[in-house]
Order: structure tokens, then C-alpha cells, then sequence
């Protein structure tokens, strides 16, 4: 059943009719993604793209039972994006929008917290390529034509390197379980261990590889829960080798602040929890390869 | 972004937060007359550059006479400055800060930062003021006091007499603290800055709390919401390279190599840079040209990596998911033509409409070299750029 996402998710778009958000929902309705709708704030009662559209998300929830929102709405506006779907018992929200205010992320993660755990949503990015499960169903912006499904997840910060994980891993003929896209933002929703959890419980994925980036203390956050509790072998890719300290590598996120944000400390880090480490972005597939072989 | 220390002082005050009186200055004539309008017996001439530690690089100098602001405006302006914050190049001193000289009794650490596992705003406070923080966290980590700020309710009164206290204040200074505390929360929180530090926060002599330096950086993305604050950018503050990028909608850092570079993706580019290291070269610049990059978005791409005159060969890494290889191989064809490029370029290239891409680059008749992975591309620039570079060697020597 891989993770967050497959055939069965009904998938809610939010900022929907815009120019963005309707190039990818077609992308996701054309590779089998069970579309129920889509919100835009004054649209309600048309249609768009064949779907109805929804004025509020509790609007949609309740004439459509989706359970995931994948949110195209733009920066300034987002945060209240995901907060709406928190509020409408949204089961998992994926954000896209790059470029959130800290304190908006810092205030939704806050909100989060209203809810109980068992009913709380769960937050993908923003600033993420977002979810994949290939040959069931993907929220995101990813090309699904290069992940084959298979049993080896993938969970990466940056889109693009997961992205030449999955297509080195296909050419290979190895597969994909599910892949995340966790985003490059300093506050995200879910963290590396929160889904390295999600992917030791699921019986569809037999190995897991961890695309991070330096920045952060998420990827030594993992490393601990790999060593104490995951059976599953990992492999992992830190970008920034070369990266100076103290400046911004693109992703709001990628930045060494402190001891233990520096790539070089995340693979020492990782290594020393039983992690193979991936020591180029061209070996991801021969790496893989032997990992699962 | 960085704003300069008077800024982030007139900020502050509007906070109920009290500084030093001062007034700024762009010549050694200025920096005499403001000193008159303040009156006293001693001034302070401070170097505005976005840096800390001024002081060590000689940006900050305590004057007793005309002559001596004189002679320290005009040794500032027109320098470069260089702290372990500017890089080798430094930062150019074009505006000076003047300001009545304070009669410190105690000097005080007041930071407040983003905490990233925390997910909340931390105060961080020392009694050890003066020091850098990564100086007291080495030194004297017992002096250093934390209080996480709750998000929900934004911080509470007591927690800024609980950080005054603990910092051993007298009982006399305790509400100004806690108000100047309280007041540099509401700043950041109010103008969405992502660090204010206060170092020194003083004590003086006749118990006044007081700002004595203070240096605030603002979360770029929330600069949409602020105008105002946008509107203090000291564009001759950063690396022009990068300014020139910025200002044309690209996302670039400037680096020290002589191998240019054109990625999509944050993730990517980084890795390339990596890669660029590992095959023996140096990269010269971070460029993420995006996503759904058309021709044009590539050509401006080459103007700001060849903007950098150390440039002697340039790497194209595209994987493409919502980007098509075929615009950016127009894109390339495009630059080369337009540029008239006469250096090595590798373009590597994969994902959506790969064939069509490398088509446009076979049949355009120009001299690209294609990589079929970043190993590959990388360990081809470099290669290709060390070719160029002997000859240019052999003639310097």
C-alpha cells in the first residue's frame, strides 16, 4: 500500500483554476491521480478541468471525501491554505509554494497542534516536489515517467536529486515504493525520521534512500532513529560538500549554521548509524544496487 | 537581508527600546558637524557595513576632538573592511554613524534567533556581553540563559523578568530590561526578522538600559509584507555579481572558482558543485535557473555567470521534470550565438523531451560537448578548462 499516497487517496487541489495549478493537476489526472476537485475562493459551483470546484475546503471535504490537499497557492497566501485543510480534517496536505514567511510556517505548525494527535494532518513542504507512489497516483510537480514502481523509497529534501535517484534506480530496474519530496524550507512539515517512520511500518518498501542537504539538524535527527529502531537498509546522499558556511544555498533551509549542519558532519553522522552513504549524486544507482542486490 | 546598524537602531527606538543618540554622516565634515549637534565631551565614529566585529578591523573609534572624528571619517570612508563575516574582499565603508559616548556599567548578550528544532523563536541572553555568542558558548556556556518564546501567545512579561533576573540586574533596572526585551521581540515579530542581536545590551552609570550596538537580518521571503523595510537594501553592501543576478530574477551565489554554472534546482546545483570539486576544479558561482525555464530565462543565465570575469568555462546540468531539455538546449544555442562564447562548455541534460534537446544542440553546428551524467559533465568541464588553463599559466610565469 506504499505511503501518504495511492490509487485510492481522493486528491483536493487548492489554488486549482490558477495557471500552475491547473498544468499539474492535468499532469496528475493523465497519470491515474483520483482527482475529486479542486478549491478557488469565489469559484465555487463551476467547473474546472471536468472537476468541481469549491469555494472552501470543508465545502469540498464534505461533497467529495477527499483526504489529500495538494496546495498550489501562491507564497503570501499559503500558510492559510494549509491551515484550511488542517481545519477541514485533511488526512495529509502537500504544499508547494517556495518562498513562505518563517513566522507564517512557525504559526502552522503551532495550529497543528490543535488537534489531536489521531486526527491531526499531516504536512508535506512546502517548498517540496511533492508525493509519489508510481503507478498508482502522485501530488506533485514530479515527471512520473521516470519513477518504476518497485520497494525501495525515496525521501529527499531537494526535487531534482530525487528525481536523479529514481531515474538512476529505473535504469537499472529498481523501483520505487513511494517517493517524498520534504522540502529545501528551514520549517517543514515532516521531518527525515517522520517519514523514515512511516516507511519502517510499510510492508511495501523493503529499503530506504535519504536525499538531505546541509542545514539543520534533520538528517542527525534521523540518523538516531535509524540506528535505534529502523531493520530496513538505508542509504543516504548529502548535498554541500563544498558549500561555504554561512551562505544560503538556494533553499531557504540550506544554510550551516551550527555544529553538525555541515555536510561533511551529516555523512559522518549518518555513517556511524549504519547508513551507506552515497558518496556522489551519479552512484545513487550503483549504490542501490548493491544495497537491495 | 542585512540592514546597517543605525537602521536597525531607529527601528528599535520605535520599539521602546533606548540607543545612544546619533546621527549618520558621509564625509569627515558631516561626521564633525554631527558631532556638534550631539554635543559632549566624546563621540563614537562607527562604520556602517553589514558585518560584525568592526571593531577588530578598526570600524569603531571612540574620539575626543574634532580633529579626531576628522581623522577617523576620513581614514573609514572609502575602505574596505574585512571581519571573519566579509570574506577576503571585504566591505566597503560609504557611511558612518555618529554617536554620544556611553558610560558603560555592564554589558549584556541579547540575541533572539530562529531555533530550527525548536521551531519557535529562542531568546539567548549572557551576562557576558561584549563577546561574540560563539565566544561566551565556548568560554562561559554556564552564563548563557534560553527562553523559548510559545508561537500561540507570542512571549509573556514574565518571561522577559525572568531573562532580566537571571542575568543578575539590579532591582532598579529590572522593568526597563524586561520592556527592552519585550519591545526587540515585538520588532521581530511585528517586522518578520529572522535574528536581531543586541551585543552590547548596556547598564550605563546612571542605570539606563541601553542599545549600544545592534544588528537585525529580515526573512526574505516576508519582505513582500514590508515595504518599508525592503526599502533599506544596501545594494553596495553585497557581491555585485550577485546584485546583478538578484536584480534579473535569478537565484545566484557568487563563489571564488573559474567553473561557471547552470543547474535547475537547489538540491542539483549544490550536488554539482560538489562534483566540480571531486573532478579537481573550482566552481565559480551556485545558479538555480528554476523551474519552466524558457530560452531567454538560460541566455540571462549565461550573462550573469560570464558577469563574473573569472569564468574560463561554464556547466550546463539540467534534469528536467517540469523543465524541457529542448528549451534549454535553444537557450544554450541561443547564449553561445548571442555571446559569442569562446570557452569550454559542457551541457548535460536529461528527463523530459531529452532527445529533442540533444538534437537542437547536434544540429546547431556549434562546438558543445554533452555529458550523458553529472559525473561525467563534471570531470569534461574540468578537463576541458585545465586544457585552457596551462597555456594562460605558462605565459603569466
Amino acid at each position: 500500500m506504499a505511503i501518504i499516497i495511492d490509487s485510492t487517496s481522493k486528491v483536493l487541489v487548492t489554488g486549482f483554476t490558477g495557471r500552475i495549478g491547473t498544468f499539474h493537476t492535468q499532469e496528475m489526472i493523465e497519470h491515474g491521480t483520483n482527482v475529486v476537485g479542486g478549491v478557488t475562493p469565489g469559484k465555487g459551483g463551476s467547473t474546472h478541468l471536468g472537476l468541481p470546484v469549491f469555494n472552501t475546503v470543508k465545502g469540498a471535504v464534505a461533497e467529495t471525501g477527499a483526504d489529500l490537499v495538494i496546495s498550489f497557492v501562491p507564497p503570501p497566501f499559503a500558510a492559510d491554505s494549509i491551515m484550511e485543510a488542517a481545519d477541514a480534517g485533511i488526512k495529509t496536505c502537500v504544499c508547494i509554494a517556495d518562498g513562505l514567511p518563517t513566522q507564517d510556517m512557525i504559526r502552522v505548525k503551532r495550529y497543528m497542534r490543535r488537534y489531536k494527535e489521531d486526527k491531526r494532518m499531516r504536512l508535506i513542504g512546502p517548498n517540496c516536489a511533492g508525493v509519489i507512489t508510481p503507478g498508482q497516483a502522485f501530488a506533485g510537480l514530479m515527471p512520473p515517467h521516470i519513477y518504476a514502481p518497485g520497494r525501495v523509497g525515496i525521501v529527499s529534501r531537494s526535487g531534482t536529486l530525487g528525481y536523479e535517484a529514481a531515474s538512476q534506480m529505473s535504469e537499472r530496474g529498481i523501483g520505487v515504493s513511494s517517493s517524498i519530496g520534504i522540502g529545501g524550507d528551514p520549517i517543514n512539515g515532516s521531518s527525515f525520521k517522520d517519514i523514515m517512520e512511516l516507511f519502517e511500518a510499510d510492508d511495501d518498501t523493503d529499503a530506504v534512500v535519504l536525499v538531505g542537504e546541509i542545514g539543520g539538524p534533520q538528517e542527525a535527527e534521523a540518523a538516531e532513529y535509524i540506528r535505534d529502531h529502523m531493520t530496513k537498509p538505508v542509504a543516504a546522499y548529502i548535498a554541500g560538500l563544498s558549500a561555504p558556511k554561512g551562505r544560503r544555498m538556494g533553499h531557504a533551509g540550506a544554510i550551516v549554521q551550527a555544529f553538525g549542519e555541515s555536510a561533511q558532519e551529516k555523512v559522518d553522522i549518518l555513517k556511524q548509524a549504519g547508513v551507506t552513504i552515497v558518496p556522489t549524486p551519479s552512484s545513487f544507482g550503483d549504490v542501490i544496487e548493491k544495497m537491495v542486490a | 537581508m542585512d540592514i546597517h546598524e543605525y537602521q536597525a537602531k531607529d527601528l528599535l527606538k520605535r520599539f521602546g527600546v533606548a540607543v545612544p543618540r546619533g546621527g549618520i554622516a558621509y564625509s569627515p565634515e558631516q561626521a564633525v558637524y554631527r558631532a556638534s549637534e550631539l554635543s559632549g565631551e566624546a563621540w563614537v565614529v562607527k562604520a556602517q557595513i553589514h558585518s560584525g566585529a568592526r571593531g577588530k578591523a578598526g570600524g569603531v573609534k571612540l574620539c575626543r576632538s574634532e580633529q579626531e572624528i576628522a581623522d577617523a571619517a576620513q581614514w573609514m570612508l572609502g575602505r574596505r573592511l574585512v571581519t571573519h563575516q566579509t570574506g577576503l574582499q571585504g566591505k566597503l565603508v560609504n557611511r558612518l554613524y555618529i554617536e554620544e559616548a556611553t558610560d558603560i556599567d555592564q554589558e549584556i548578550y541579547l540575541g533572539f534567533v530562529m531555533d530550527r528544532k525548536l521551531e519557535r523563536v529562542v531568546v539567548v541572553a549572557s551576562a557576558q556581553g561584549g563577546m561574540e555568542i560563539e565566544e561566551i558558548s565556548e568560554e562561559q556556556p554556564d552564563s548563557i540563559i534560553r527562553s523559548v518564546v510559545d508561537p500561540a501567545v507570542g512571549m509573556q512579561a514574565f518571561q522577559a523578568r525572568e531573562i532580566a533576573f537571571s542575568l543578575g540586574l539590579e532591582p532598579k533596572v529590572i522593568a526597563q530590561a524586561a520592556k527592552t526585551i519585550m519591545g526587540c521581540y515585538k520588532m521581530m515579530s511585528d517586522l518578520d526578522a529572522s535574528m536581531v542581536e543586541i551585543n552590547p545590551l548596556v547598564v550605563t552609570g546612571s542605570g539606563e538600559i541601553v542599545a549600544l550596538d545592534a544588528k537585525v537580518s529580515f526573512d526574505p521571503n516576508a519582505l513582500f509584507r514590508h515595504p518599508d523595510i525592503s526599502e533599506l537594501r544596501d545594494k553596495s553592501q553585497e557581491d555585485t555579481r550577485e546584485t546583478y543576478a538578484a536584480d534579473r530574477g535569478l537565484n545566484y551565489i557568487g563563489l571564488d572558482g573559474k567553473i561557471g554554472c547552470i543547474v535547475n534546482g537547489a538540491g542539483l546545483a549544490m550536488a554539482t558543485l560538489d562534483m566540480i570539486k571531486m573532478a579537481g576544479g573550482e566552481p565559480a558561482n551556485f545558479l538555480d535557473v528554476g523551474g519552466g525555464a524558457s530560452p531567454e530565462r538560460v541566455l540571462k543565465s549565461f550573462k550573469a555567470v560570464l558577469n563574473d570575469k573569472n569564468v574560463e568555462a561554464i556547466l550546463v546540468n539540467i534534469f528536467a521534470g517540469i523543465n524541457r531539455c529542448d528549451w534549454i538546449a535553444e537557450g544554450v544555442v541561443l547564449a553561445v550565438k548571442e555571446l559569442n562564447l569562446d570557452m569550454p562548455l559542457v551541457v548535460r541534460m536529461s528527463g523530459t523531451n531529452v532527445e529533442e534537446g540533444r538534437k537542437v544542440l547536434a544540429e546547431s553546428g556549434l562546438n558543445i560537448e554533452t555529458a550523458a551524467s553529472l559525473a561525467e559533465a563534471a570531470e569534461k568541464v574540468v578537463s576541458a578548462w585545465k586544457a585552457t588553463g596551462q597555456p594562460k599559466l605558462a605565459e603569466a610565469s
